[in-house]
């Protein structure tokens, strides 16, 4: 009982579906270190042919952006339309562009 | 309009607007508390519904549904730590829920603590727990809690094939000797009124539920999921020839939905008051598991922290591939 409480560190878990495609987060778990973080991951999400490559990622070292931000940063990109195609009118004869 | 809403009221219209409450989103106290009790309760059972079947491993009748059964008890496992990944991430520790099923303050679904006393009773388990454990589950993808959600979404792509499966073990009984169709009967009598009592007591008796619906973390009541899901299994049972262990059922033309008989709310009650057929049993079992396991965790302990003694000295890598 007494070496059951100490709690081992939680690791994110990326996995890519197939090449080509980017590693998504896929969820988390406790693991000693990153190699049983490794081999535990691919028991718990990859039973089903999910992935052909895992992260895995200390869940210590991510730092996430508040969502009392999200304004800051992101609403400043709302109104800069220039930055997307549509907003230039080319005319229709010039073709594919 | 120059009035101020309460965080609370932001919150509602957050979740009303069918936005995701995520982890570092503010919530009220009471959203976060039920959660946790709601989603470790939810894992804790999957964690515990390993029990039942894994006393038919080494007695399944073939190597095919030993193999299946395997997958499908793996499986559990697997949905029990999605689970405890997602309640963890409202602050709770995993060591916490694990004591709090121990100590037997934490509930899990009380229908594991019915006994599993023939081969039928897998067949019984896929079709009808599963089964019903479904309803709850394709309802709780469109919960508000985004780590739940999405928690709910991976297994419920993997736990349909748990509910075929039991039905095939049924549907083959239930065609075979007439010993082996009154096996199969026999699991269903056990098993139909514990299934139905798995969405939970009835509205008027569900003080809760009002305001998990308010929250948006539960989309629909435990009647309307139960009516559901006896609309969906009666014709399953007669497509197989067997009868439900209830002289009350019956189509009702009006309605468009079978009546039903009424439950005995008092065993329900009972069997999560502790006083079931098992549940001594199960908690002693994991108690157990985790107890015998525990030099499994030192001993993994002990080798991650002489590996990081020898890394390190090793040189850094600066790509992950």
């Amino acid at each position: 009982m007494s070496t059951a409480t100490h709690q081992w560190p939680l690791w994110e878990v990326f996995v890519r579906s197939k090449n080509g495609l980017a590693h998504k987060h896929a969820g988390s778990l406790h693991a000693p270190d990153a190699e049983m973080a490794l081999k535990n991951a691919r028991d718990v999400y990859t039973r089903r042919s999910e992935g052909i490559s895992i992260w895995v990622v200390p869940s210590a070292a991510i730092t996430a952006s508040s969502p009392d931000e999200k304004d800051v940063l992101f609403t400043p990109s709302d109104d800069k339309v220039y930055r997307h195609p549509t907003f230039y009118d080319i005319p229709d004869e010039v073709g594919h562009m | 309009m120059g009035e101020t809403h309460s965080l609370e009221d932001c919150f509602q219209a957050f979740v009303e607007a069918e936005n995701k409450v995520e982890p570092k989103h503010w919530m009220p106290d009471g959203y976060r508390k039920t959660l946790v009790r709601q989603i470790s309760q939810h894992a804790h059972s999957e964690i515990v519904g390993m029990l039942p079947e894994a006393n038919w491993i080494t007695r399944a009748p073939s190597l095919r549904a030993k193999l299946i059964l395997l997958a499908k008890v793996q499986d559990e496992a697997g949905h029990g730590l999605y689970l405890y990944s997602a309640a963890e991430t409202l602050g709770t520790s995993r060591d916490q829920m694990i004591d709090d099923l121990h100590s037997g303050k934490a509930k899990y679904s009380s229908i594991f603590n019915y006994p599993t006393l023939t081969w039928a009773d897998m067949g019984a388990i896929g079709w009808l727990v599963d089964g019903a454990a479904i309803a709850n589950q394709v309802m709780l993808c469109r919960t508000s809690y985004g780590p739940y959600s999405r928690a709910m979404v991976r297994i419920c792509k993997e736990e349909s094939f748990h509910q075929r499966q039991g039905f095939e073990i049924m549907m083959h009984l239930a065609k075979g000797t007439p010993e082996q169709k009154a096996m199969a009967q026999d699991a269903l009598n056990r098993w139909w009124w514990p299934s139905i009592m798995m969405f939970g007591p009835s509205d008027d008796q569900s003080p809760n539920s009002a305001q998990s619906m308010k929250w948006r973390i539960k989309r629909k009541s435990n009647d309307e999921l139960r009516q559901e899901f006896i609309d969906k299994t009666v014709p399953q049972a007669e497509f197989i020839g067997l009868t439900m262990p209830d002289p009350d059922l019956r189509w009702n033309e009006e309605t468009g939905h079978y009546d039903f008989g009424t439950i005995n709310w008092t065993e329900f009650f009972d069997v999560i008051a502790g006083n079931g057929p098992c549940n001594a049993e199960r908690l002693a079992a994991r108690q157990k598991a985790h107890d015998e396991g525990a030099w499994v965790r030192d001993a993994a302990t002990a080798y991650a922290a002489k590996q990081a003694s020898r890394v390190a000295s090793r040189p850094t890598q600066t790509h992950a591939a």
